[in-house]
């Protein structure tokens, strides 16, 4: 804070977050550039351009080869849900095959976030009062995590199969690996188990930053459990747990290979978005594949940029960026009042969180 | 109603978004792949040599290997380098389907399944084959027809495949039956006959999940109750009441517990590991079934195989199979025509017959009283895919299946009854086989 | 037990007044003690359970595929043996694995400790923007990359003529993408919390912001690089998508991949027990990996994540 207000007071450059490190910084983050450049950059405007496409399909009726080309749509494989709906049976009633994806995607996010989050905070609870065996316990929660993604599909599959060990013991014959609203819990039921000792991890890391102090000045003020629970414990381990939960929700609304291991193609009640982009692309549709495609990545950056909104997630997590944009405003509004043009802020420290 | 109001607000919103970044990639102006390239169809070099690979499902009996090493050991200068692809058909066509978008000729010879063989063909990634270096006299017809397209072979037919109905020998001696149904009516009488002295079994099963298994065990139904898929001339012919009427025999199966329930999620295995264990009478499988149940000492005693029944008499198997077919991107073609008519002598395909049981595709050797002698199935197959109905042909196969799997899964499970299903299949597949 | 420790409180005796200085052994005590280890025997078993059944599985004969008995009759370590069955060549397939995952953890590191240093500790007009790109690149669907990266790597391209298919780069560099974001993320917040006058009172002792870097802030980080590299490691030992697209032929797969296609004895055997098996010995070094740095995986977490 002090760097900020010191800022006013300095010399004026161009521009100001900038005072010459900006050659070292550009050959730091260089080659991390050059590689998100190389394998997202790239494919990224490969997909923008195959979205606008569309492959000819017609057949020559002489030969019975299709001739190759294709023809710009603009928007048509975007606006195709619209104009020409592809309707399937799911869950969530007859609609069409997008629309059915992406309610499977929200909804498996929506559950399995949620589930982990309660799961994973109550594991977290529980590790940080465990005193003997923490090791144990700690150990047994990294099991599911560190098991591939693809053998677990397997694996639940063997679990959940007709005859399996998963309907002897509820001792009914539930049809998990069929078409229904029973598959979509299957998939929950697995994805829970691998991701929720994963937010339990980080939310614990979050917790033992909590001084016991803290507790005990409650205890004292006699809060009951459940009142330090949520004031405190819940309002200190914030950070840690929305950016977990951010990181898990973002990678739940591109789940692929648990349904697609799992239970397979073709049943509309697990398709995701992700995978029927990329079925869509075996269809060699692959300008409706592309397009999906972009639409799971904006749907992703919106819920992103909601938890930034109203969550506070601190992805980002730079201080100093956040420190000038405030003194800035805070500039502003002084200038505003004063009459004057508002001096930008600068700071002076290289940031770090020695401020805060 | 709301659900999908919301929905589409909100993917208006991203779209106009989305409008945004398209005007920005055009005019970033990035490099692009050359739209129709030029399809150099004639001319095509049938005499270079060198390696060549070649890719297929997995090589479960080993019998693969061995062929390819000797053909190495033989052929030094003309190395076969096997691509071993997934085990389930619909990754296998992705990845054949990625080379050929991507124009790669990674894989100079492929393991075509016979339902592909359209598809690939119009999309011009196999090369078409010439009839003086493809020779198929002798052949199955039905296994040639199946790589044909617009008149053209596209694959050379390396193995054939038809259906049996397993059954319970011992169980059909006990309670008197002394032949083995040939019509779903005989079928089910002799299932009450059995199944009054074994309470815990079902009748019968096939494979019933939602994938390709489905789409072949609906063929039949329809075929061997006296519809079709498509009519000769290859239109679509789902909504005849012979088709709905071999629809609702597996609907009704299905809801008086002739097939029990747990089958709708059934693949092959499930279906053979049931019929094994004593959990169902009468079973549809392939002849890999044949080959693990008289290995189990307990029990190759206690089955038999008969044609498929059917509705008023036997039954129509679906035409099943695999065809080499050569990328029309691959180098070295020359080594891939030697390769593949090598692969299909008769000393190879009796090979193949004896250690992978793949059903060859010359048609004598269902006939060759050896063989007879030591595959006792072989003449119940011949007879089978001799009469067996093949799949739709279409380009778009991989969509016409799964809405042939959507109109049976959905009538299966109750949601629709199989009139309206197989209605509303037909318009579908009109469309899709339009062009 | 509780009762009968409050009731004779009246008598107090030497050892009984050494009791009472300990913490009170109430009835809230033990009801927290039992709860909490009831719940810690949950969360294991939660964890363990289907972890078990793999187990198991793999400890059939392989005949026994779908059983459902809870112990395997008769126990049988075939399943284990045909992992190794040279046809499958698991072997060259677990080498494989750990040249592309240690080479893409190194690399990441390298390139994320650069980034993140430069992200925490430089001024730059475009952090923000940078920030964002990284964040934003694990947003995209993964799968729908892999498709145009394909065309990009099979030499199509006369701007990128070469062909990648089964090559370790072609292994590599894509996975980078998906284990950079979240170091570059990771250590940025690491570095941040270090503070800048440890870097600041080298300088004064004569070291070059590089070699203050080197010297004092690195072996500071060390716990949080170190999870950082675990956590990489973990994610590319068990990616399977971008190991399948690329590495086709059998001497470049990996061992995920090398599983997916073991094959069973017959056309449609799904060898339940073999997939069960490798599954085990692909889990159990990262198990035993984790179980040795359990501790310190936590401390990065708690340093690195949390501010």
């Amino acid at each position: 804070m002090a760097a900020a207000s010191s800022a006013v007071t300095e010399k004026r450059k161009k521009n100001p977050l900038s005072d010459g490190q900006g050659t070292l910084a550009a050959l730091l983050i260089s080659p991390t550039m050059a590689v998100i450049l190389f394998v997202v950059g790239i494919p990224i405007l490969m997909s923008l351009r195959e979205s606008v496409f569309r492959k000819d399909t017609a057949i020559d009726p002489n030969t019975g080869l299709i001739p190759e080309g294709e023809t710009f749509v603009g928007l048509g494989n975007f606006t195709a849900i619209f104009t020409n709906p592809q309707l399937v049976p799911g869950v969530w009633g007859t609609q069409d095959r997008l629309v059915n994806a992406f309610w499977n995607t929200t909804f498996f996010t929506v559950v399995c976030v949620i589930a982990e989050t309660i799961l994973g905070v109550a594991m977290a609870l529980i590790m940080a009062k465990a005193f003997k065996g923490k090791g144990l316990v700690r150990a047994a929660i990294l099991v599911p995590w560190a098991i591939p993604t693809i053998v677990s599909a397997r694996m639940w599959g063997l679990i959940f199969d007709g005859e399996g060990v998963m309907n002897r013991i509820v001792g009914q014959q539930i049809l998990w690996l069929a078409d229904g609203p029973q598959s979509q819990w299957a998939i929950i039921i697995s994805d829970v188990w691998k991701t929720a000792p994963f937010i339990g991890l980080l939310t614990l890391a979050g917790l033992q930053t909590i001084p016991g102090e803290v507790y005990e000045a409650a205890k004292v003020d006699g809060a009951n459990a459940w009142q330090q629970f949520t004031r405190i414990t819940l309002p200190m381990v914030k950070p840690a747990l929305v950016v977990a939960v951010l990181f898990r929700t973002l990678d739940t609304m591109r789940m692929f290979d648990l349904p697609m291991g799992m239970i397979g193609q073709g049943k509309y009640s697990v398709e995701t978005i992700s995978m029927f982009a990329y079925i869509e692309n075996n269809a060699l549709r692959y300008g409706a594949a592309a397009a999906y495609s972009l639409l799971l990545f904006l749907y992703i950056v919106f819920i992103a940029f909601l938890f930034v909104k109203f969550l506070g997630a601190d992805v980002v997590g730079d201080d100093e960026l956040k420190a000038i944009a405030e003194q800035r405003k805070r500039q502003k509004a002084a200038a505003k009042a004063a009459g004057t043009t508002p001096a930008l802020a600068k700071s002076t420290v290289t940031s770090g969180s020695s401020s805060s | 109603m709301s659900h999908a109001r919301t929905a589409r607000r909100v993917l208006a919103a991203t779209l106009s978004v989305g409008a945004l970044l398209v005007t920005a990639a055009c005019s970033s102006g990035t490099t692009t792949p050359s739209a129709g390239g030029s399809a150099s169809a004639s001319g095509t070099d049938w005499t270079k040599k060198g390696p060549i690979t070649y890719a297929q499902g997995k090589d479960t009996s080993g019998n693969l290997k061995g062929e390819i090493d000797e053909w190495n050991a033989a052929n030094p200068n003309e190395m076969v380098t096997f691509r071993e692809l997934p085990d389930s058909a619909d990754e296998q066509r992705a990845q054949m389907i990625q080379r050929g978008q991507a124009k790669s000729g990674e894989f100079t010879v492929m393991s075509v399944d016979v339902v592909w063989t359209a598809e690939f063909a119009a999309n011009g990634w196999l090369e078409e084959l010439p009839a003086d270096k493809f020779p198929t006299t002798g052949y199955l017809k039905a296994a040639v027809d199946s790589a044909t397209y617009f008149n053209k072979l596209y694959a050379y037919p390396s193995s054939s495949d038809g259906a049996f109905l397993y059954y319970r020998k011992d169980l059909l001696d006990d309670a008197g039956v002394m032949a083995a149904p040939t019509t779903w009516d005989e079928m089910k009488a002799a299932c009450d006959k059995v199944l009054a002295k074994n309470k815990s079994m079902s009748c019968y099963a096939g494979q019933h999940q939602k994938y390709e298994g489905l789409t072949c065990n609906i063929a039949e139904a329809v075929n061997s109750a006296g519809g079709a898929f498509l009519t000769p001339d290859g239109k679509p012919a789902v909504n005849t009441d012979a088709a709905i009427a071999g629809v609702q025999w597996m609907v009704d199966a299905f809801k008086t517990g002739l097939i029990p329930k747990e089958a709708i999620t059934w693949k092959e295995e499930e279906s053979r590991t049931a019929f094994q264990t004593g959990k169902i009478v009468f079973l549809r499988n392939w002849p890999y079934v044949y080959n693990i149940a008289s290995k189990d000492a307990k029990f190759k005693d206690k089955f038999a195989m008969a044609p498929l029944p059917g509705k008023t008499g036997p039954g129509v198997s679906t035409l099943g199979g695999h065809s080499f077919g050569i990328s029309k991107f691959a180098d070295n073609k020359g080594t891939a025509l030697a390769f593949v008519t090598w692969m299909n002598t008769k000393e190879n395909q009796i090979r193949r017959l004896t250690t992978a049981s793949n059903a060859p595709v010359l048609e004598e050797l269902y006939d060759d009283a050896a063989l007879q002698a030591k595959f006792p199935y072989l003449k119940v197959l011949g007879d089978s895919i001799r009469a067996a109905a093949p799949r739709p042909k279409a380009v778009k196969y991989g969509d016409v299946t799964l809405a042939i799997q959507d109109a049976t899964y959905a009538a299966l499970q109750g949601q629709k009854d199989a009139k309206t299903a197989f209605t509303e299949l037909q318009t579908k597949l009109e469309a899709l086989t339009q062009g | 037990m509780s009762t009968a420790t409050t009731t004779e409180q009246a008598h107090v005796s030497a050892a009984e007044l050494a009791k009472l200085n300990k913490p009170t052994r109430d009835g809230k005590y033990w009801a927290g003690l039992i709860g909490t280890i009831a719940g810690m025997s949950f969360i294991v078993i939660y964890c363990i359970l289907p972890f078990y059944w793999m187990i198991v599985s793999a400890l059939r004969q392989p005949t026994d595929g779908r059983s459902t008995d809870f112990l395997p009759n008769p126990p049988s370590l075939a399943n284990f043996g045909a992992v190794f069955d040279p046809r499958n060549q698991f072997g060259i397939a677990l080498v494989n694995s750990l040249v592309v995952s240690l080479t893409t953890t190194l690399l990441t590191l390298v390139f994320g400790i650069l980034a993140a240093y430069a992200l925490a500790r430089l001024r730059f007009w475009a952090k923000g923007l940078v920030l964002s790109i990284i964040i934003a690149c694990s947003m995209f669907p993964g799968i729908t990359l892999l498709i145009p990266l394909f065309k990009l790597f099979t030499g199509n391209y006369p701007s990128f003529p070469l062909n990648w298919m089964n090559t370790y780069q072609a292994l590599i560099i894509p996975t980078l993408s998906f284990g950079l974001p979240l170091c570059v993320w990771n250590l940025t917040a690491f570095f941040r919390q270090l503070p800048v006058e440890l870097e600041h009172a080298a300088m004064v002792d004569g070291c070059t912001p590089g070699q203050a870097f080197v010297k004092v802030i690195l072996p500071l980080a060390a716990p949080g690089v170190f999870t950082t590299a675990i956590i990489t490691f973990i994610a590319v030992w068990n990616d399977y998508m971008i190991a399948l697209q690329f590495g086709t032929s059998p001497e470049m797969y990996t061992a995920i991949v090398a599983v997916s296609k073991f094959t069973g004895q017959y056309g449609f055997d799904t060898p339940w027990g073999t997939i069960m098996a490798a599954g085990v010995l692909i889990t159990v070094p990262l198990l035993v990996g984790v179980l040795i740095f359990q501790r310190r995986i936590v401390a990065g977490l708690t340093a690195g994540g949390v501010k």
